[in-house]
């Protein structure tokens, strides 16, 4: 009965969002505020019976239900709890339902809390977002219903891909589409801007928000992604350019472009039309990148089944969003009134040029990635645009983009002196140049673009706090000191990808229990091998120790597993992480003499690749938190005036 | 500004559509017929990739047996997917030579050592000059090669498991 319980709320549930975009239609229509009163609670009750049909999924998979076709598609009954959870999103449907939950919840949330904006441009805002979500809902119920029954019922489950049975991927996904669902927020805030033509620094008050969120989430479900393919695909890197990858970078390079753009928008009432773009193509890229990845066009390590069926069904509602939504710009823009004005040398300019560059970077992934399916439509030749084109075409973009990154909050708003800028930043220029003139020195063999970035990473990590230089600190508010955690955030991140593009020490080599590698400053020791077994895999575990110059002796215990359910083989790296680096060594076959195949890392300062990402979301953490209490501030500090005139 | 300008973003959105809905409708399997069909294999001299395996000139393609010769690179992602096809195709004894696209000594064994070296002979193609030469233009791409060395058979793109029995015909009957 719980799946039935489970369908009868989707139903419910698709029914509110349809009650609520027609209250909203009606409303605009008939100009009627009564329609409008009765949207805030429909919108919670569309959230919290899309939730509990969620909840009710989860539930039939710790259960293990096998009459359910979905659970016995993805999961298997022997598997560990956490991994029967995760396994709800760990497939097509399940996490489709996730993402209209969350969308369902954001929702809820807007009706609960969302009180600065104009009840007609927050009626438009919530019929916006319902319209999104009924095509969602008639996607899940028409071609691909989560709780589908199968009979007759089989006695065990098919288990779920090996790939996705780790903590890092098990909770990848809801952060990314927490991301992915904040950015149809702002669609959805912009489109409602559009219609009633509300477009000022209020909206984008209201907006700010839900972008850094969003932002904040993208980041981290990024950085963990990337941590993820390090260790678990046991290659020893941490970006790929896969399409899947790439799905997710794109609505990232959108949302950090929309969130300095917000940010004009809110405090100097500029950019108004381009914001409004921007809000659009950032939830675009979030849409465009999960058809990508479920459609089957393109081929990925990571993608899901392919299916054109429901491909065709995914892009029809991205033609109707999507076409609808730049459509309703072109018409709708045009009569938006230009905002206040500004000279090129200005904090305007810095964030202008920040949006330009982040367009361009986002052109050159998304013509990237699509490169191979148009080669494939004109020539019928398949091929795969790899990493040499990216790092080529979005380097030295990144690279100039960090430096601005560094110049920016440095400059004031509306009309900025060249000189007096110049003198600002003398130091942190001062500090790159000296940091390349010693790389030059007593480095060899480093790429330009790496070179470059590790001189710029030490110049921007002073420039970075440069914002907080002369001001009291106790005064300053929160927003700037996230500004400062995420700038300086890039420059860890800079320095981990620099140092590890430059200084990665490799070995590859076939070793025999009792031989001795050295990898750089390390002593790795080949123990002995051994077969282990788990909940539902059998392995081969290689006992190494590893000892750094004299310290301490590390124990490292590189697998290759077996996944009876799948029959697929893993290979799980073992990490020994210190301050400095970390060792990664993989375990790889064995030849006719008894030896094995080791892989030997040593690679300096990657792990401030990941550090500098969560500095990165910190950051936007604390803008975020920064900006909502400074909103109920004022508006206390209002009332409180309203109160004693 | 331009009234019309505004109008871009669903023009290339109309643009992208196009694109993907005509990827869509396209059946995946067709089979393409090459024009490298028939004709010989183009001259040319591959330094050896990695240390274990040796080096790649024509001359090693028209050795009276038929053979199969795969370009590939470690950055490409469909070759992952292709690795255990081309593994069980050398399992059957087929022989396969390796042209490496665009790429290191130190990714190629990477790759190698990650996902399996089916290979006999692996020449690097820095400049990706005879990957050219061949009328291949992606990664990754295999050609059926008779004992004369010609060019009997090309598979564009990667090799499924369905293809496996295909490809151990059409090598049966080019011998």
């Amino acid at each position: 009965m719980i799946a039935e319980a489970g369908l009868i709320a989707l139903w419910l549930a698709a029914s509110m969002a349809f009650l609520q975009f027609a209250l909203c239609a009606i409303g605009l229509v008939k100009g009627q505020d009564e329609f409008f009163a009765a949207i805030r609670p429909v919108a919670i009750a569309q959230g919290l019976l899309v939730s509990l049909s969620f909840m009710l999924l989860v539930w039939l998979f710790v259960r293990s239900d096998m009459s359910v076709k979905l659970v016995v598609a993805n999961s298997v009954a022997i598997k560990p709890l956490l991994y029967k959870i995760t396994g709800t999103w760990g497939n097509h449907e399940g996490s489709m339902l996730l993402w209209v939950a969350i969308m369902g919840l954001a929702g809820a949330c807007i009706g609960i809390f969302e009180r600065n904006l104009k009840t007609k441009t927050l009626v438009t805002t919530l019929g916006a977002q319902a319209f999104i979500s009924i095509g969602f809902y008639a996607y899940l119920l028409i071609a691909s219903n989560p709780f589908e029954r199968i009979f007759p019922v089989p006695a065990d489950g098919q288990g779920l891909n090996p790939l996705l049975q780790d903590i890092g991927l098990a909770l990848h996904p809801p952060t990314l589409y927490i991301g992915y669902v904040g950015l149809s927020i702002a669609f959805s805030f912009a489109v409602g801007a559009m219609i009633t033509r509300d477009v000022g620094p209020e909206f984008a008050k209201a907006m700010r928000p839900w972008v850094l969120g969003a932002w904040v989430f993208l980041t981290l479900g990024i950085t963990a992604g990337s941590y993820w393919a390090y260790y678990e695909l046991g290659w020893g890197g941490w970006w790929f350019w896969d399409p899947v990858e790439n799905a997710s970078l794109m609505p990232w390079l959108a949302a950090t472009a929309l969130l300095h753009s917000v940010t004009v928008l809110a405090t100097r009432d500029g950019l108004r039309a381009w914001t409004l773009m921007l809000a659009v193509v950032a939830f675009s890229m979030s849409m465009i990148g999960t058809f990508l990845v479920r459609s089957g066009v393109l081929t990925s390590v990571h993608a899901f089944a392919v299916d054109p069926e429901r491909g065709s069904f995914i892009l029809a509602l991205l033609a109707i969003y999507i076409g609808g939504a730049m459509a309703l710009f072109a018409l709708r823009v045009g009569t938006v009134k230009e905002g206040s004005q500004f000279e090129p040398v200005s904090r305007e300019g810095a964030l202008v040029a920040n949006n330009l560059l982040l367009s361009a970077i986002l052109g050159i992934v998304f013509i990237g990635t699509l490169y191979p399916l148009v080669v494939e439509g004109f020539t019928d030749e398949m091929i795969s645009v790899g990493a040499p084109y990216f790092n080529l075409a979005t380097g030295p973009l990144a690279l100039i983009l960090v430096a601005i990154m560094a110049a920016g909050p440095l400059l004031r708003w509306r009309r900025d002196q060249v000189n007096a800028l110049l003198n600002r930043i003398s130091i942190p220029v001062f500090l790159t140049a000296a940091a390349l003139f010693g790389l030059v020195i007593f480095t060899t063999s480093m790429s330009i673009l790496s070179l470059l970035g590790l001189a710029l990473a030490a110049g921007i990590a002073v420039a970075s706090f440069a914002p907080l230089w002369k001001r009291n600190l106790r005064r300053t508010p929160m927003h700037v000191y996230g500004m400062v955690l995420a700038h300086f955030g890039v420059a860890v991140a800079l320095v981990g990808m620099a140092s590890e593009t430059s200084f990665t020490e490799e070995k590859l080599v076939a070793a025999a229990p009792g031989d001795e590698i050295m990898v750089n400053n390390w002593k790795v020791t080949f123990q002995a091998i051994e077969p282990v077994a788990g909940p539902n895999w059998t392995a081969l575990e290689a006992r190494v120790t590893a000892q750094y110059e004299d310290q301490a002796i590390h124990e490292a215990a590189p697998q290759n597993r077996m996944f009876a359910s799948a029959q697929m083989q893993t290979s799980e790296a073992a990490l020994l992480t210190r301050w400095n680096g970390q060792l990664y060594v993989v375990l790889g076959d064995s030849d006719e003499q008894g030896r094995w195949q080791l892989r030997i890392w040593w690679k300096p300062f990657v792990t401030l690749i990941w550090y500098g990402g969560v500095l990165i979301a910190l950051g936007g953490l604390l803008a975020m938190v920064g900006r909502l209490r400074r909103a109920v501030r004022q508006k206390q500090q209002r009332a409180y005036a309203e109160a004693v005139l | 500004m331009n009234r019309w300008l505004l109008w871009i973003p669903l023009v290339l959105f109309s643009l992208f559509f196009a694109i993907v809905a005509a990827g869509l409708m396209r059946p995946k399997d067709n089979i393409i017929e090459s024009k490298m069909i028939g004709k010989p294999i183009p001259e040319f001299a591959l330094p050896a990739a990695i240390e274990q395996r040796p080096a790649l000139t024509t001359a090693d393609l028209a050795t009276g047996k038929p053979q199969l010769l795969n370009v590939f690179a470690s950055w490409c992602v469909p070759c992952i997917a292709e690795a255990p096809q081309l593994l069980a195709l050398e399992q059957a004894g087929v022989s396969i030579n390796g042209i490496a696209s665009r790429d290191t000594p130190e990714d190629i064994a990477n790759f190698l050592n990650r996902w399996g070296n089916p290979y006999v002979r692996i020449g690097t193609d820095v400049r990706s000059s005879v990957q050219l030469e061949l009328g291949s233009s992606g990664v990754p791409e295999t050609f059926v090669i008779d004992g004369n060395g010609v060019i009997v058979h090309q598979h564009i793109g990667d090799i499924r498991k369905e293809d496996v029995p295909e490809l151990l015909e059409i090598l049966e009957n080019a011998g």
